[in-house]
């Protein structure tokens, strides 16, 4: 476990690869919170040899669901008075609104104003996932 | 039924068989449902320009009893001053029972559900989907060889973006005892998604580049229309293209109640003197296309 410093009550992201905590911190739109955020990268790992990390702090309401399509390597914990009390499980969510665009040049996406980027996660084992409206595959 | 019918496979084969049977009551006796849709407006959104689509839904409401407005291109409409699709179809909802559209954009029939309390019909969303020729398409193949199962489906052409075939073969995957003939070149072959799912569900598959070697196979021959442009090089085309072209000579090798489909319109890729065998039945299917498309708004519209 990564030095979590002196958070007594929050969420530790770990694990992240080196430069992707700007991106993470972007998706879980962390911009719209008050609470005191940490960002610590390239910090050295035994596993990964550098890593970022995330420090939230508090009980804040964090859309976890999107960390396992972004990176299921990821790790989670939550923090309460100092401790590790829970390592959450990241799984693939249902949806993704507005966290990526359809790169269909023919989509309706790319013409109708404010229609939001929807994807579906058509084959959980695969990890498949489709734009909603043209069903074109996401790939990175 | 669903209310909005964006893709054939919101129908499930239950309400695809119901639709094929109404289709063959209107066609027996026509003017038993030549009121049915007194004083109801069918809308035709059309973004894109279409010939036998717009006229074949106008044609069918208007058999039906109904009236018809609308437009035929982007042009005509309030997309043209930058009003979204979503409000157009708000908006024309106000004046219309039953909206039928084709949007140059995939995914643009599925928004417009999204908006709509009156049915939507898709009637093309650029490569897409096309749920109303894929009915034609079944139609015909019910009406001329009296089954959907059991079938020898031979693609010809351009199956790569060809959305009329990938519909069909979606529709026909429903049914027992189908083995699909591929016959394009290596630019233009289907898809991965689509051959997996045909390996996946385990269809009988044969690739073939000639349409030649496979012609005594087939009961049903669905042509499309190869593009120069999609091409990589102009030898490659030269050297190909007369492998799709259907003539009376390929004729001569194909079974004698073997049927040849095309969802029109056709350039080159039928010879014009393969029109008079009675297997050329794609003129049968662009009247097929009128029957259906009564049916389908008659389902719709709760009518029948």
């Amino acid at each position: 476990m990564a030095n979590i410093g002196n958070l007594q009550t929050g969420i530790v992201i770990d694990h992240i690869k080196p430069g992707k905590a700007m991106d993470l911190y972007d998706a879980l739109e962390l911009d719209k919170l008050d609470c005191t955020v940490a960002i610590i990268k390239n910090a050295p790992s035994s596993k990964m040899g550098r890593k970022d990390i995330l420090k939230i702090e508090g009980d804040t309401p964090v859309k976890l669901d999107i960390l396992g399509f972004i990176d299921p390597q990821l790790t989670v914990n939550v923090i309460q008075q100092g401790k590790v009390v829970e390592k959450k499980t990241l799984h693939l969510p249902q949806k993704l609104v507005n966290l990526v665009r359809c790169k269909n040049p023919r989509c309706i996406t790319t013409v109708e104003q404010e229609l939001d980027q929807v994807f579906l996660l058509t084959d959980p084992e695969k990890g498949v996932y489709r734009c909603r409206w043209c069903e074109h595959r996401y790939d990175e | 039924m669903k209310k909005h019918i964006i893709s054939p496979l919101d129908l499930t084969c239950g309400e695809i068989e119901e639709l094929l049977h109404l289709s063959a009551r209107i066609m027996e006796n026509p003017q038993q449902f030549a009121h049915k849709c007194d004083g109801k407006i069918l809308a035709t959104l059309f973004f894109e320009p279409s010939t036998r689509t717009r006229l074949s839904f106008e044609s069918a409401m208007l058999s039906l009893g109904g009236q018809v407005l609308g437009f035929s291109s982007a042009n005509s409409s309030s997309t043209a001053k930058g009003e979204s699709l979503s409000d157009t179809v708000r908006t024309v909802e106000c004046y219309a029972d039953i909206i039928a559209m084709r949007h140059p954009k995939e995914g643009a029939a599925t928004v417009a559900a999204t908006k709509l309390e009156c049915p939507l019909i898709n009637a093309g969303d650029g490569g897409h989907q096309h749920p109303t020729q894929t009915l034609t398409d079944l139609l015909t193949i019910h009406q001329l060889k009296g089954r959907l199962d059991n079938l020898t489906i031979g693609l010809c052409g351009d199956l790569k973006f060809g959305r009329t075939v990938h519909s069909l073969i979606r529709a026909m995957m429903r049914y027992t005892g189908i083995r699909f003939v591929l016959i394009s070149p290596p630019e233009l072959t289907l898809p991965e998604y689509i051959r997996s799912d045909l390996e996946a569900g385990g269809f009988p598959v044969i690739e073939a580049e000639r349409l030649e070697e496979v012609m005594p196979q087939l009961d049903i021959l669905y042509m499309t229309r190869v593009q120069k442009e999609r091409f990589f090089n102009e030898e490659e085309y030269l050297r190909l293209k007369d492998s799709y072209i259907l003539d009376t000579d390929k004729m001569r090798l194909a079974k004698e109640d073997m049927i040849v489909l095309h969802p029109l319109p056709r350039v080159n890729e039928i010879s014009t003197k393969v029109d008079d065998d009675p297997r050329a039945a794609y003129f049968k299917q662009a009247r097929f296309g009128r029957f259906v498309r009564m049916a389908l708004i008659l389902k719709l519209l709760e009518v029948e």
